[in-house]
């Protein structure tokens, strides 16, 4: 299928910015998000959250709440009475409603659902746990200790050697050479420590489901979510259902990156309406999306680069511990995948670690694992490039990886964008003006993510009228219906205001993955253009058949079927239009649809430069000056793909100043709301500058990758490295908080 | 949960009183907040904006009163008090957002009692004095003296405050009021620090006042602190000495919005640079 592939083409649709479909929706208050979903005589549900970091569930007494008026149903861990096949379904089912113990500060261990709230809320005082609670560790270098109080016990892989806590899950190992061999090379050496602490993806809508449940075991779930078909196989496999049975629709969703492919209310709702055999309606508070949805790992990080005079690194080293919450997760793994991913080396070795620790599981966030790696690899590239008294960017363009290198996490790179991006970077105005004023700096740093595709289905029918209605099964989190529409429009050769995009519920559809991994665009467009594609070849067979000629000797150009050639014979072109029209005539209604799990993502590099500049006596940042460039492949919607390299660098810039999870002596987090997790508000950013890079992906028809993910991965590197010559001190810790920061600066002063 | 809205201080400290678990709402964008995370299940609420003349800014013998019904909003749109007293305008507007603004009040501020209060240590520094209301009649408290630990007052069963009354501001008289807080806006102060003087004819400072806040349980005087710039122009020296004064009278915690050692330098820094804005306004020129 060569057409799978990349061709250079002229572009009608794509690339513009036409309105975006769900705008007045959104801005009138129409648009329904997860707690807009209600159903006659639905119920409340509330949790009953674990006031213990950990803690042995002795007993639970719900008697007192049953009885109380209102209360309709009591769910505990003893009415999920299934062993899920997979370690990953049974620690969701431990996550979701708490098993022998309770794991983490805020772990839900009961829950009612009640007419009313406040009726919901009393129910919950008269519960009785019997807790037993249990020494606790929350830190991940203490968690690894083997002293330290143990999580699990029994799930530590054969890849962890001795002398570990069994927190330790997994530890697994990337890179070539020989680092032993590259460090001797050097002429100069510089290892680190870095930490970072963990951060919550900050989307505005908290989780929240409506779940019914009928007598004859069927059920409905409208829920606020990165993937409902995961939410259905998931929930099907904790309530024992067959999957058929349990249609999930997603609702308008305010925000995932990440943080929203998981599952928290959505089985107990389910089975509160399996018990009260009414409508359950959950929404969680804003502190319960901080205690128990899942942030990122925090993590501590060593680093050790060497490099010649002449500004070639010779040796990468890197250990890469992460913790990961109180279940298994992949994140230490991720980071040592991506931290030297941007460098040619000869020589390159990580290690990731996988910790569990008593805080809630830490979930994907946009690019999970890549952001801290790159904190601490691009710190020491920094030093480095200082130190050899080289310009950032040259230092990095000298040992860029390009097409043929062999990445340190494995794989040989086809066409990448690492170097076009640097060298549009260095390029730049903001690059090229100089940053003048005391107590000020710059900073630098690149950053990687590989993209994804998967499960992929789309369906697209050609309506009676010439319209188009264009069905996908990945929730809109940055602005894909709008791309989808303009892919069908392009390919089709029909305006864009023509195509309505919907996301269709888990009944409607083949299997579609999570819309994670910046893969929508990628993936869901891929399926897009292909059923187009399917549905215009079944309308050159209309046209044909009209015609009397052979299928194959008709053509589809602008919107319409003609004759492919002078020997195909003399007939005006029919438009889609034209031929809709004649549908039901012709064959019946006409539509395409498109199934794959699609492969060729093109990874995706991007560089931020960001201008800083210190308050010396009280540690206050401000950023003065910020620039994003990044390879988007082909940018479908150029406005959506800037909102996205914005988005990803506030992020990253709160993660590097001032967000982080603070757990107290107790195991108890200290800051579940806004008022103390600092996310940046608008006065505390300059406008972010964008630059868009187009390097095709090979993969795509029109040359996309995903562009999700990779924006979050600089800043943190970013401003660390612009912070540090700021104020005269490599900053190793995020985040620098005005506290640690103005410590840093009288310590450096002595 | 009883709703009550009177038009008189009377009835309203007569409702105050009725109940044990009675609660005044001003601007509620404390109080409203509360409820909703069910921290607190008064028994009454008792909506004490419709009294008659409570939402008023008036001159009085030279000086200001500032009516519990009063804005913030309302304080920064009002150019004679701002003129006389731009620390304490400026501590009330530091709250919340333009939303919050046109909603909460310089007295919820104070009766809330947080440590952190913004519009709190300027009102102190400037000698302000709470008109109380009971049940058994009115009387005048030091501003000072109505928070006494977080989240209590000094205010007894039925009473609330009326009114609030800045002094007058004299001839050669200058505040100012910072806050430290990690972002730029919608934060809590980790440390607050008010200054207020007032200038002999020769320009030297005659009076003046330091007061602290978010670094103690409640608002601090730093007399020290205020001592040490009497008699000068607000010299370095002076300011050196002020702020190593200031520093050494905070009390502050560990916590999680900041160590002790960096609000007490941080307390140290406010006190210097809002002794300049409040010298260079008492003189008279722009800040
Ligand atoms: C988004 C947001 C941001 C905020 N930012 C800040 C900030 O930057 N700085 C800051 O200091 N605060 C801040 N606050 C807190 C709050 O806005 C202020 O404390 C405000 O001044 C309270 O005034 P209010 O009129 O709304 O008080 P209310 O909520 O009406 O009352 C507060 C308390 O005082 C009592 N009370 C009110 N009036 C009287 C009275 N006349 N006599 C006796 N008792 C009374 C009430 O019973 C209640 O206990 C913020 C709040 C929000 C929601």
């Amino acid at each position: 299928m060569a057409k799978d592939e990349f061709q250079s083409r002229q572009f009608k649709v794509v690339g513009t910015r036409v309105p975006r479909p769900d705008g007045v929706d959104k801005v009138t208050g129409r648009a329904r998000y997860g707690a807009d979903i209600t159903a006659p005589g639905m119920l409340t549900g509330l949790c009953l959250r674990s006031p213990h970091a950990h803690a042995r569930i002795r007993s639970i007494d719900t008697s007192a709440a049953e009885a109380m008026k209102g209360v309709k149903a009591v769910v505990t861990r003893a009415d999920f009475d299934v062993t899920p096949e997979s370690s990953g379904n049974r620690d969701v089912l431990d996550n979701v409603m708490a098993g022998d113990k309770a794991l983490y500060d805020g772990h839900t261990v009961a829950a009612v659902a009640a007419t009313s709230r406040s009726v919901a809320r009393a129910a919950l005082k008269a519960i009785k746990v019997d807790y037993e609670v249990l020494p606790h560790v929350t830190d991940v270098d203490e968690a690894m200790k083997p002293d330290a109080p143990v999580l699990h016990e029994g799930r530590q892989q054969e890849s962890v050697p001795e002398g570990y806590s069994q927190n330790v899950l997994a530890r697994s190992q990337y890179g070539h050479g020989d680092v032993d061999k590259g460090f001797e090379e050097a002429d100069i050496v510089i290892e680190r420590h870095f930490t970072t602490a963990a951060t919550h993806q900050g989307y505005i809508e908290p989780h929240a489901c409506l779940a019914t449940m009928g007598g004859d075991g069927k059920a409905d779930l409208w829920c606020c979510t990165q993937g409902h078909y995961h939410v259905r196989d998931t929930c099907a496999e904790l309530l024992g259902m067959d999957t058929g049975q349990l249609k999930v629709t997603s609702s308008e969703i305010g925000g995932g990156f990440g943080g929203k492919t998981t599952v928290f209310l959505e089985p107990v709702a389910l089975m509160l309406s399996r018990k009260s055999g009414k409508p359950v309606k959950m929404t969680m508070s804003r502190e319960e999306v901080l205690r128990a949805s899942g942030p990122t790992a925090s993590t501590s990080v060593s680093i050790k680069i060497g490099a010649r005079k002449d500004g070639r690194i010779t040796a990468g080293w890197g250990d890469f511990r992460y913790q990961n919450g109180a279940f298994e997760a992949m994140n230490g793994a991720l980071g040592a995948m991506c931290g030297f991913a941007p460098y040619d080396l000869e020589n390159v070795r990580t290690t990731g670690w996988e910790v569990v620790t008593n805080r809630p599981k830490a979930a994907a966030y946009r690019a999970p694992g890549a952001p801290m790696a790159a904190f601490a690899v691009e710190s020491v590239v920094d030093e480095l490039a200082g130190e050899l008294g080289m310009d950032p960017i040259d230092f990095r363009l000298m040992n860029a990886a390009d097409e043929g290198t062999k990445a340190a996490y494995g794989p040989t790179y086809p066409a990448i964008g690492l170097k076009s991006v640097l060298e549009a970077a260095k390029d730049h105005p903001h690059w090229n003006t100089p940053l003048e004023g005391e107590n000020r700096g710059r900073g630098f740093a690149v950053g990687f993510w590989f993209n994804f595709g998967g499960n992929t289905s789309v369906s697209l029918m050609i309506n009676g009228d010439g319209t188009v209605s264009l069905s996908e099964g990945n929730p809109d989190i940055g602005g894909s219906r709008a791309s989808m529409s303009m892919m069908a429009a392009e390919e089709l050769g029909i305006p864009y205001e023509h195509v309505r995009c919907v996301i269709a519920d888990t009944a409607s559809l083949g299997q579609n993955d999570i819309t994670d991994g910046s893969r929508v665009t990628f993936a869901v467009g891929l399926a897009t253009i292909k059923a187009a594609r399917h549905a215009i070849d079944i309308m050159k067979a209309r046209a044909a058949r009209i015609w009397g000629i052979d299928e194959e000797a008709v053509e589809w150009v602008d919107g319409a079927a003609q004759p492919a050639g002078p020997n195909a014979g003399k007939f005006e072109p029919m438009t889609l239009k034209e031929i809709a029209a004649l549908a039901s005539k012709t064959g019946g209604p006409i539509a395409g649809h498109f199934e794959v799990n699609a492969e060729g993502a093109g990874v995706s590099f991007g560089a931020h430069i960001a201008d800083t500049e210190v308050d010396p006596e009280t540690g206050a940042v401000k950023v003065l000056r910020y620039t994003v460039f990044q390879d988007a492949g082909k940018a479908v919607h150029p406005d959506y793909v800037e909102g996205q390299m914005q988005g990803g660098a506030v992020q990253g810039i709160g993660w590097a100043l001032n967000e982080e999870y603070i757990y107290g002596e107790d195991g108890i987090l200290q800051n579940p709301g806004y008022l103390d997790y600092r996310i940046p508000v608008a006065s505390d950013l300059p406008m972010i500058d964008t630059k868009i890079l187009e390097i095709p992906n090979p993969g795509h028809p029109y040359g996309v990758r995903g562009v999700g993910e990779t924006g979050i991965v600089p800043p943190l590197a970013t401003l660390a490295n612009a912070v540090s010559r700021a104020a005269g001190v490599r900053m190793t810790s995020l985040p620098m908080s005005p506290p640690k920061l103005l410590a840093a600066i009288k310590a450096a002063k002595g | 949960m009883r709703f009550e809205a009177p038009t008189s201080p009377e009835d309203a400290a007569s409702l105050l009183a009725a109940t044990d678990n009675a609660r005044v709402l001003a601007g509620g964008t404390d109080l409203l907040v509360r409820l909703r995370a069910g921290q607190v299940e008064p028994e009454m609420i008792v909506d004490i904006k419709r009294i008659a003349g409570i939402d008023a800014i008036t001159s009085e013998d030279g000086g200001w009163r500032i009516g519990a019904g009063v804005s913030c909003a309302a304080m920064g749109e009002h150019d004679a008090l701002g003129a006389d007293y731009p620390g304490v305008v400026e501590g009330a507007e530091l709250i919340g957002s333009t939303q919050v603004q046109g909603r909460c009040t310089m007295i919820g501020n104070l009766c809330n009692a947080g440590p952190a209060a913004d519009s709190v240590p300027a009102m102190v520094a400037a000698g302000a004095i709470a008109h109380v209301v009971g049940p058994k009649g009115t009387r005048e408290a030091p501003v000072f003296e109505i928070p006494v630990s977080p989240g209590k007052t000094s205010l007894a069963k039925g009473e609330f405050i009326a009114s609030v009354y800045l002094p007058p501001r004299g001839a050669r008289g200058g505040d100012a009021y910072l806050r430290f807080i990690p972002r730029t806006e919608m934060d809590i102060a980790a440390v607050g620090c008010a200054v207020n003087l007032s200038l002999a004819d020769d320009g030297t400072v005659e009076k003046a006042s330091v007061v602290l806040g978010a670094v103690g349980p409640k608002v601090i005087e730093a007399a020290e602190a205020a001592a040490a710039l009497i008699g000068t122009t607000c010299d370095d020296t002076a300011l050196a000495a002020c702020a190593e004064a200031a520093t050494a009278a905070a009390t502050p915690i560990d916590d999680k919005r900041g160590t002790v050692e960096f609000r007490k330098d941080v307390t140290g820094v406010l006190a210097r640079r809002a002794a300049r804005i409040a010298y260079t306004r008492a003189k008279g020129e722009t800040s």
